[in-house]
């Protein structure tokens, strides 16, 4: 007997209490549905509902409290047994216990005392469970018979019903918010002690970015420079190389599909565009590295140029094409949502498709325009792969595309992979940079909601 | 290009402004207009009338060429403004838009202010070349059309912003400042309660001196009240076309008798 078997004769016991409510109910009226305040099923999913949940609840409880609580008594024997012991000691001891009941390896060889614990171990584990178990099909048994006194004809079960979706909804959406802001608090936490560490107009104005630490006292360089400005402005650069690609192709293909290309080129091309979007960012990636960079590179020798292997406007470029999807996707939402009496009147007027798109549907469509750029610079800021494959590591304040930047993106990355203490400077510096991230990014989707809702066009 | 008297019972001795000779219409395998023949005359007002579906908006489609915008349409016959054929590959569309110009059913001024609605043919044609000479026009346009004295104090608010019927003469100006010589109203009144109504009828009575109109209406009344020439669709046909006075109290056709006494949905 297991927890399975109990979910499942819950949910089999529901499913009677589902036939027998509405069956009462029906036969509580002879049958006749116009006595009914609500429909037969509602009734029945009345009962499935009031009665499941106290009983899934009471299971859900066991279910993540058990394991504390009897490790709790537990610990209080040990420490009864054996006297006062480091927690390390405890949790060996625990191990043990546990494993010797679950039949697994030991690591020390088995005492009568430890016999006993494992039985005594095992013996709460069942107890708990069959205390948990019984409680929730007495619970089940008991709210199905208070159901049944309950399932009358004139009980507004529909609107009970209603009640139950809602607080379902209320739940989820109340989970998605807590999540979102208990993440932007571990972000916020971190980075106050980052700051114990570097001031913050060192890190936010800072020139230098070099953020190796010692992991002696004794090392050279012990403590790293944090001046994360080079990280944003080259973050910025490649947005911008990548925007001044994207922008213009991804527009004009949108302004293409929705007003000038046919019925058929429409259906083939549209799906093909947004493949680019479903393409995984790693294959950017390699692609931007293996392909684009060294062409550049080549290209650059050819003319004379001196380029880096790694420079900015390869990486650019390729997030450029990976951000032309959202940008020709959304404004083309924006464009096809303008009314077609706005293309009617403009060319009824005697304007031609250009002079229409210009004047009348791109400015009717604008804040939809503007939030699609809006939104693929988030993208863009927020993109990692293709930057750490194409755009190098090294943290240089530059304006020149050919030179090797990185971005902030990469430097969390590097700063985070491989062994790391996590309460150094380095570490917390990556929480720091995550959450500088955030703001920004936040900010251009705050300034994407404003804009579209401030110059909406209310066509009608 | 020169078409017979004979080729059809209609017998005047002025010149049509435009002329439909066996038009034909299909979307896709919809014939949605058989053989018309129609004529239209400066200086009056053609009413078209007859129940839903039977092609009264189509056939007014056809005549700027509006229905160029749909992929599935195929006009056949010909069609004529002062004698030239306007579906001949020398047409330009958007020149023939500029003389033959159109209101909608719903008021659909652009989101832009009213100046810039009025403002948006003649800047497209290049109509003016100075500011004034556009401030001219704007003001000339929104006067025929009866609205200068309730916006002259706010030409730059946005035409949306008007109430329905204001919209719709917002329209009338917009499509009389491209200096047309014809407009086609479809149902330029469904949308509007009886006052704005009244106002646009009236208008369309001023204008008619001016211009060429066609108008599409369900309602017999304004058919009756603004028109000199009424013509009579049935299911793709053209059943009956004269002089309105004739129409409604001698129609020939006992079906048009039917619709106009509203014997007929
Ligand atoms: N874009 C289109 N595609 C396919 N068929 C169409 C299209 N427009 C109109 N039709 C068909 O052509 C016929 C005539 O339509 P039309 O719009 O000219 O009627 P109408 O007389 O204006 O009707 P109403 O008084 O309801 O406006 C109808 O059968 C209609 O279904
Ligand atoms: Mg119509």
């Amino acid at each position: 007997m297991n927890t399975y078997i109990v979910l499942l004769i819950l949910l089999a016991l529901s499913v009677l209490n589902f036939t027998l409510g509405k069956k009462r109910v029906l036969a509580a009226v002879n049958g006749d549905m116009a006595g009914l305040h609500s429909l037969p099923n509602h009734y029945g999913w009345f009962a499935v509902i009031f009665s499941l949940t106290p009983s899934l609840f009471i299971l859900f409880i066991w279910m993540v409290s058990h394991g504390h609580i009897i490790d709790t008594i537990l610990i209080e024997k040990i420490k009864a047994t054996y006297g006062a012991l480091s927690d390390f000691e405890i949790n060996v001891h625990l191990s043990d216990i546990r494993n010797l009941a679950n039949n697994d390896a030991v690591s020390v060889a088995i005492s009568p005392e430890l016999r006993e614990a494992a039985d005594y171990y095992d013996k709460l584990r069942v107890n708990s469970f069959w205390a948990a178990a019984l409680l929730a099909f007495g619970i089940m048994l008991g709210a199905s018979a208070y159901i049944a006194k309950l399932i009358t004809p004139t009980l507004r079960a529909r609107n009970h019903i209603e009640q139950a979706v809602r607080f379902v909804l209320v739940a989820s959406s109340t989970i998605a918010i807590l999540t979102t802001i208990g993440i932007v608090l571990s972000l916020l936490f971190e980075t106050m002690l980052f700051l114990q560490h570097v001031a913050i107009d060192d890190f936010l104005f800072g020139l230098k970015w070099s953020p190796q630490t010692a992991l002696r006292a004794d090392q050279v360089g012990s403590s790293g420079s944090f001046g994360a400005l080079p990280l944003f402005a080259g973050t910025l650069f490649i947005t911008f190389i990548a925007l001044l690609v994207a922008g213009p192709i991804g527009l004009l293909s949108a302004i293409y599909m929705t007003e000038f290309a046919s019925d058929r080129i429409r259906t083939i091309a549209k799906p093909v565009l947004e493949i680019l979007a479903g393409v995984p960012t790693v294959v950017y990636g390699f692609f931007a590295a293996l392909v684009v960079a060294p062409a550049i590179r080549d290209f650059g020798t050819y003319v004379g140029l001196d380029v880096a292997s790694e420079s900015a406007l390869a990486a650019g470029l390729v997030m450029g094409i990976m951000i032309i999807p959202f940008i020709s996707s959304l404004s083309d939402d924006a464009i096809t949502a303008v009314p077609q009496s706005m293309r009617d009147g403009s060319l009824a007027l005697g304007s031609t498709k250009t002079e229409t798109m210009l004047k009348v549907l791109l400015p009717a469509a604008l804040p939809g325009v503007v939030s699609a750029f809006l939104l693929a610079t988030s993208r863009a800021v927020g993109e990692t792969m293709i930057v750490v494959m194409a755009a190098g590591m090294a943290a240089n304040l530059t304006a020149n595309p050919l030179d090797a930047v990185t971005t902030v993106t990469v430097q969390i990355v590097a700063l985070l992979t491989g062994d790391q203490e996590f309460d150094s400077a380095k570490t917390l510096s990556a929480f720091a940079l995550g959450l500088a991230l955030f703001i920004i990014t936040l900010c251009l989707n705050v300034v994407a909601l404003y804009v579209v809702r401030k110059y909406r066009e209310e066509y009608e | 290009m020169n078409i017979q008297a004979a080729d059809t019972n209609i017998t005047t001795d002025r010149e049509p402004k435009m002329q439909a000779r066996r038009v034909n219409v299909f979307y896709g395998d919809t014939h949605a207009l058989k053989d018309v023949n129609l004529d239209i005359y400066a200086d009056e007002v053609t009413a078209l009338i007859g129940p839903s579906g039977c092609g009264k908006s189509t056939f007014l489609r056809c005549l700027n060429r509006m229905n160029d915008t749909v992929a599935s349409c195929r006009v056949k016959g010909v069609m004529t403004l002062d004698n030239e054929d306007i579906y001949s590959k020398q047409v330009d569309v958007v020149q023939l838009r500029a003389r033959v110009g159109m209101v909608f059913q719903k008021p659909n001024p652009f989101p832009k202010s009213i100046y810039d609605n009025v403002a948006y043919g003649p800047r497209i044609h290049g109509l003016a070349r100075k500011g004034d000479e556009l401030d001219e026009i704007v003001f000339t346009s929104l006067q025929k059309a009866g609205l200068w004295d309730e916006v002259k104090d706010r030409l730059d608010t946005s035409g949306t912003a008007l109430s329905g019927g204001q919209q719709q003469r917002l329209c009338i100006a917009r499509a009389i400042a491209v200096n047309p010589e014809v407009i086609l109203m479809d149902e330029p009144c469904s949308a509007l309660d009886p006052i704005a109504t009244a106002k646009i009828e009236e208008l369309i009575d001023e204008l008619k001196g001016h211009y060429a109109i066609v108008i599409v209406t369900h309602s017999m009344q304004q058919a009756a009240r603004v028109s000199q020439k009424t013509a009579f669709f049935h299911l793709g046909n053209l059943v009956e076309y004269g002089d309105t006075v004739e129409i409604f109290t001698n129609p020939q056709e006992p079906k048009t008798k039917d619709y106009i006494t509203g014997r007929y949905g």
